[in-house]
């Protein structure tokens, strides 16, 4: 039986497809049956549902002031018409702590978009192309990489200035390296995968061998990347918010700085600096814990 | 196995001699366990919380809180204030007279006097200290220098600045070793009390010279101290020494033996450095510190509660928002008087301030003579600053909105905590807030003196017993932090300052702070009387109003 | 190996131009140019063109970075805004004490990280597994500084355990530093109640530090052990009947080493951008707060310099652990 050109092919071409989709349909039962993934997965929609929902779910405004019921280091603790208390402010802290989801889940989302896009972009240049793109591409993200991250963030958010936008954008510079060399890697060990090399030998374009095979099937460790960026992007925003980078408006309520702000008031309302520190933590650990899990069920050495 | 168990009694040996060492520290009620090596002070040695390092130890260069508290320990002045008022008394001089053009003041000093390095205090060494800085040249005669002398006497032997005006001093004479004579070229009521600032300190002539305190370089907004005084030297008469200095570490000073009043209790006072006000109270709490100043409002009950002694300065400051007047839409009276009736200050000083602060109706303190009770008052009354805005003919009001950040002053506890009530109270009458936010210093003090601040946090402690002190300092000259201020106020202003006669300075300055709230270059807010808090253990410390206060009276009740 | 070493001592050459050009270019994208990053944004327009003159900022851009190369390598990085001090005198001072806290992180990162994940991987699903996982997750999502306060809190206000903050108690100003460790000056000066002092102002700062890296390594630790504990060779020696001592010695630990080294190496960076924070909240004279500070009072020289050398110190960290590699694992070397 023989095939001619076209049809082989063809073939190959839907055998990467299909080994694909497989990849992804036993992914999904294995991440279906991961404890770590249904807990992580949780949290995030939770996470997520709070912040898109944030307008319906508060009881409040969440700048709204009520002066006239706190005195100074006394503010009201949880109570039947605030859940979580007032805030220095006379602010219902639950109100905030639900809009604040609203900034991590945006600052988490643009940063790692900035990070994800322009990383991408580099790394399948410097994987489509090789050669001396590849040197420069990946000798900037080595220089990059040379800087701890938190550190270059906090050097680019210096810079810009204070507002959310150079948060997001320090936090996504400084992810760019990461997804360029990751999508490098992976595209570098799709080139030389059996149905790549078989698709060049029966003729097929590069370009079109890399677009329509080598970059989607390249995508797996991205998404996974993307997913832990987010946990570190919240815990980073936190930290520049602490050292004062951050938006200029004090009354936004921004979970990183609503817990630096509580230093001021550990020792007499401890519960204020609990339930930023709480949100904080959950919402890394949902991502986390997501991200762990994709990287398991998408690992094609522990597909045995 | 047998050997691991060994090393594991050490290890807890070890953990134990760490946690156990500290435990003492623990309690800070008993500060005597010397034995523990641990940081506590106690018995000979106070340690006391600094918001930060003074900026010099040369006293004529200073003018923040910091260096004037350290000053205030190594050096004595001619004359101070009686302990927790603002009357004057007498400090290194027992005796002082004007002549009846209030130009020649005869100081008769004190006897037996001499300063740390063994050189003789008399009437040489006054006469010395008054001609430096009369013959301040270069950047020494930059404003932030030498600020107290030119906020009492105005100028310099050369002023290098043509716009400077002429010195109010004009020559000292050692009469004899216990006489001075100080000249100067006109009347001036601040004169006297001027002289208790700690930045006319007299510190030793040999000292001065020996170690290169005239040696400043650099420029005016970044002066560099090149000579070692002020920085490894400091040499007065006062009860203490100085032992060693470390910038961000620690200000150690030990008690001066030949003192020439009453001995000092506490051997050994130590300056620690602790910016951050939260980590303030910590090491008081963790007895690393025996006390400290400014202490942030909400936390004087679980201080008081916890047994620690609040001592509360009067209050002699206000705390305002600053407009500039030159900048639209706030060039707009009606404006300005919408933003007065916009701000709720009873409530935010409720709620921010503690019991016993005020709502100020002006930029001055009841407590001082010139204080009108009947000045224009701008109630808290949204619908009337609405009504103002429609008036006013500016449509949507936009103003930018500064506020420090990593600071906290004696009239402003909580900057932060402020701006966003104003804020919030601005935005319910119709205005839209920009907030601009920049570190105190200097970024955000120099954006408020360039004028580049629109409307502004801001506030000011006094240091001497004078309205002049107060809206004189603010609004006799033109300053761009106010925009225009009109000459009328400015010339009542110019009166009050060279006008000796008591009753008609206070009508003086009685009209001129009508005429200010008439102007209204900014809201006044809150006076506050600002605490310092100590160890259950620590008496003697005795708060005073321009805060000369004086550790040498201090001591441990056990 | 010597050539290893050399080969990846060279690679470090345009690593370190590269950092040199990214920290050059810092400050001159400063909106309003090094002006505004030296005088702040509201200096007279006299003290803009004086700075402009002594930088030489109308040459240019080329010449200013050569410039600017040499007065790095002259050690000259200019003059704090805030402190009016050398910069490099100030990072001086203060990277002793930075040391300091890293290294002690680490050795407790590392102490405590590579046992608790070697025992969790060996009792695979027991509580101590566990245990260590759910303690190692939360250590990953907690912030750094929120630890710190906590920590704070707890040991050193409440139980008054520990100094709340700075590297030695105020009695101590009679103490000498001859090598700025405070630690180790307190044994050289021979004054062990010194030393004690030092120690326990490092605990807390140097645990909260630790809790990343801790996490991290005790995950790493695990997971290569489990991967390795499965691998033909170990399964051919346990059915070679040798005892589970000498396996672990000879094939687990060795061949699980090279990944734990790795991270190790890359937690110095956490350590260094977590020194920022921790030593902010326990007002620890480090490098990391002194940039704090910087970044507070928007200090460009200090952020620039303290930028390039915190660095520099990750990329030396990191040939060591490279360097590290060519020991533990043969194959390397020929790569």
């Amino acid at each position: 039986m023989s095939l001619s050109g076209a049809e082989a092919q063809e073939t190959v071409l839907t055998q990467s497809e299909e080994a694909r989709g497989g990849l992804v349909r036993d992914a999904f039962r294995r991440l279906r049956r991961s404890p770590q993934a249904i807990v992580g997965a949780t949290l995030v929609l939770l996470f997520v549902l709070v912040a898109v929902f944030a307008p319906l779910l508060a009881p409040y405004s969440p700048t709204a002031q009520d002066l006239s019921q706190v005195r100074p280091g006394q503010f009201p603790g949880p109570s039947a018409e605030h859940l979580l208390g007032l805030d220095q402010l006379g602010r219902d802290e639950l109100s905030r702590i639900i809009y604040g989801a609203r900034y991590s889940l945006i600052i988490g989302v643009v940063s790692v978009t900035i990070g994800a896009t322009v990383g991408m972009a580099l790394g399948l240049l410097a994987g489509a192309f090789g050669g001396w793109v590849d040197g420069l591409v990946m000798r900037a993200a080595d220089i990059m990489l040379a800087v701890p991250s938190l550190l270059l963030a906090i050097g680019i958010a210096a810079l810009l200035g204070r507002s959310i936008t150079s948060v997001m954008i320090a936090i996504g510079v400084v992810n760019i390296p990461v997804f360029a060399r990751l999508l490098r890697g992976a595209m570098l060990s799709q080139r030389e995968s059996d149905y790549a090399l078989a698709s060049r030998s029966l003729g097929v374009t590069k370009g079109r061998v890399v677009l329509k095979h080598v970059f989607p099937n390249s995508l797996a460790p991205v998404i996974v990347q993307a997913t832990l960026a987010l946990a570190t992007a919240i815990t980073e925003a936190a930290g520049l918010a602490f050292l004062g980078l951050g938006s200029p408006d004090p009354s936004i309520p921004e979970w990183g700085r609503m817990l630096a702000e509580t230093n001021a008031y550990l020792a007499s309302e401890p519960l204020l600096a609990l339930w930023p520190g709480l949100a904080i933590v959950i919402s890394v650990l949902g991502f986390y814990l997501l991200g762990e899990a994709l990287r398991e069920a998408l690992d094609p050495k522990l597909r045995r | 196995m047998r050997n691991l168990r060994r090393q594991g009694v050490v290890a807890l040996g070890l953990a134990g001699l760490l946690v156990g060492t500290a435990a003492c520290g623990g309690d800070s009620g008993t500060n005597d366990d010397g034995a523990s090596g641990s940081d506590e002070g106690g018995g000979d040695t106070l340690v006391f919380g600094a918001s930060a390092d003074p900026v010099s130890l040369d006293p004529a260069y200073v003018s923040d809180g910091e260096s004037l508290r350290a000053a205030r320990q190594i050096y004595e002045t001619l004359v101070t204030t009686e302990a927790g008022g603002t009357d004057i008394v007498e400090g290194l001089a027992t005796k002082w007279e004007a002549d009846e053009a209030g130009t020649a003041w005869t100081f008769t000093l004190r006897d037996g006097v001499t300063f740390h390095d063994g050189t003789e205090f008399d009437a040489e060494a006054v006469c010395f200290n008054f001609d430096r800085w009369y013959n301040f040249e270069g950047v020494q005669q930059s404003p932030s220098v030498s600020y107290y002398w030119q906020t009492v006497f105005t100028g310099f032997a050369n002023n290098e600045d043509p716009e400077q005006g002429e010195s109010l001093y004009a020559s000292c004479e050692a009469t004899d070793a216990t006489t001075a004579v100080i000249n100067l070229t006109g009347p001036s009521a601040s004169f006297l009390p001027g002289l208790a600032l700690a930045a006319f300190s007299i510190a030793s002539p040999t000292a001065l010279e020996e170690f290169g305190a005239d040696e400043v370089t650099g420029t005016g907004e970044e002066p560099r101290f090149d000579g070692a005084y002020g920085l490894e030297e400091a040499v007065g008469t006062g009860p203490y020494t100085l032992e060693s200095f470390e910038p961000g570490n620690r200000l150690v000073m030990t008690a001066y033996e030949d003192y020439w009043g009453d001995a000092p209790a506490i051997e050994t006072i130590i300056f620690r450095p602790i910016a951050d006000g939260p980590a303030r109270r910590q090491a008081l709490e963790a007895g690393e510190i025996q006390g400290y100043d400014l202490v942030d409002p909400a936390d004087y009950e679980a201080l008081e509660g916890a047994g620690y002694q609040l001592l509360s300065r009067p209050a002699f400051n206000v705390g305002y928002v600053g407009i500039n007047t030159a900048k639209p839409p706030l060039d707009n009276p009606q404006i300005r008087q919408a933003i007065a009736h916009a701000l709720n200050r009873e409530a935010l000083v409720q709620a921010q301030y503690p019991e016993g602060s005020e709502v100020a109706t002006q930029f001055m303190p009841p407590e001082l003579f010139g204080h009108a009770d009947d000045v224009t008052e701008y109630e808290y009354d949204v619908e009337k600053a609405k009504a103002l805005i429609a008036e006013s003919g500016v449509a949507n009001p936009t103003i930018e909105f500064w506020y420090p950040t990593g600071v906290s002053r004696p009239y402003m506890p909580n900057p932060e905590a402020n701006f966003q009530a104003f804020q919030a109270d601005l935005e319910a009458a119709g205005f839209t807030v920009t907030p601009q936010s920049a570190p105190w210093n200097p970024d955000y003090l120099d954006a408020v003196n360039t004028g580049a601040a629109g409307l502004y946090l801001l506030g000011w402690t006094g240091d001497f017993g004078d309205p002049d002190n107060f809206i004189g300092t603010f609004f006799r000259t033109d300053q761009p932090s106010w925009g225009t201020i009109p000459q009328e106020i400015q010339d009542q202003l110019e009166a009050g300052r060279t006008e000796t006669d008591e009753a008609a300075r206070t009508a003086l300055y009685e009209d001129a702070n009508r005429a200010i709230m008439e102007q209204l270059p900014g809201v006044p807010y809150v006076h506050t009387s600002p605490r310092l808090v100590f160890a259950e253990n620590v008496v003697g410390y005795e708060p005073s109003p321009v805060s000369i206060e004086d550790f040498a009276r201090v001591s441990f009740s056990d | 190996m010597l050539r290893f070493a050399a080969r990846r001592v060279l690679l470090l050459v345009p690593i370190l131009i590269g950092l040199s050009i990214l920290v050059f270019l810092f400050v001159r994208a400063l909106p309003g140019g090094p002006e505004t990053a030296l005088l702040g944004e509201n200096a007279t327009p006299e003290r803009v063109a004086q700075v402009r003159e002594l930088y030489g900022l109308d040459r240019p851009v080329y010449e200013q970075y050569v410039s600017y190369v040499q007065s790095v390598l002259s050690l000259d990085f200019g003059t704090s805004i805030t402190t009016r001090q050398p910069v490099v005198e100030e990072i001086a001072r203060r990277f002793p004490g930075t040391v300091e806290l890293t290294v002690t992180a680490m050795i407790i990162a590392v102490a405590v990280g590579i046992p608790l994940g070697f025992v969790a991987a060996r009792r695979y699903g027991s509580w101590v597994d566990n245990l260590s996982t759910a303690g190692s997750l939360l250590g990953i999502a907690i912030p750094v500084f929120a630890l710190g306060y906590l920590l704070k809190y707890f040991f050193a206000i409440k139980l008054g355990w520990f100094p709340t903050q700075g590297r030695e108690g105020s009695l101590m100003f009679r103490n000498e530093h001859p090598t700025g460790f405070y630690v180790l000056d307190g044994i050289v000066t021979g004054n062990p109640e010194a030393a004690v002092d030092a120690l326990r102002h490092l605990i807390l700062p140097a645990l909260a530090l630790a809790t990343i890296p801790l996490a991290f390594i005790t995950r790493i630790t695990r997971a290569s052990v489990l991967e390795v504990t499965g691998e033909d060779y170990v399964r051919t020696a346990e059915a070679k009947g040798m005892t589970r001592s000498v396996i672990t010695r000879r094939h687990i630990l060795r061949n699980a080493m090279l990944p734990i080294v790795t991270v190790v190496g890359l937690q110095t960076g956490l350590l260094l951008s977590g020194a920022v924070l921790t030593e902010t909240v326990f007002a620890f004279d480090g490098i990391g707060r002194f940039l704090a500070q910087a970044v507070f009072a928007r200090d460009f020289p200090v952020i620039q310099a303290g930028i390039l050398f915190l660095a520099v110190i990750f990329v030396l960290v990191n040939l060591l652990v490279d360097l590290s590699y060519g020991l533990l694992d043969p194959r390397v070397r020929t790569r």
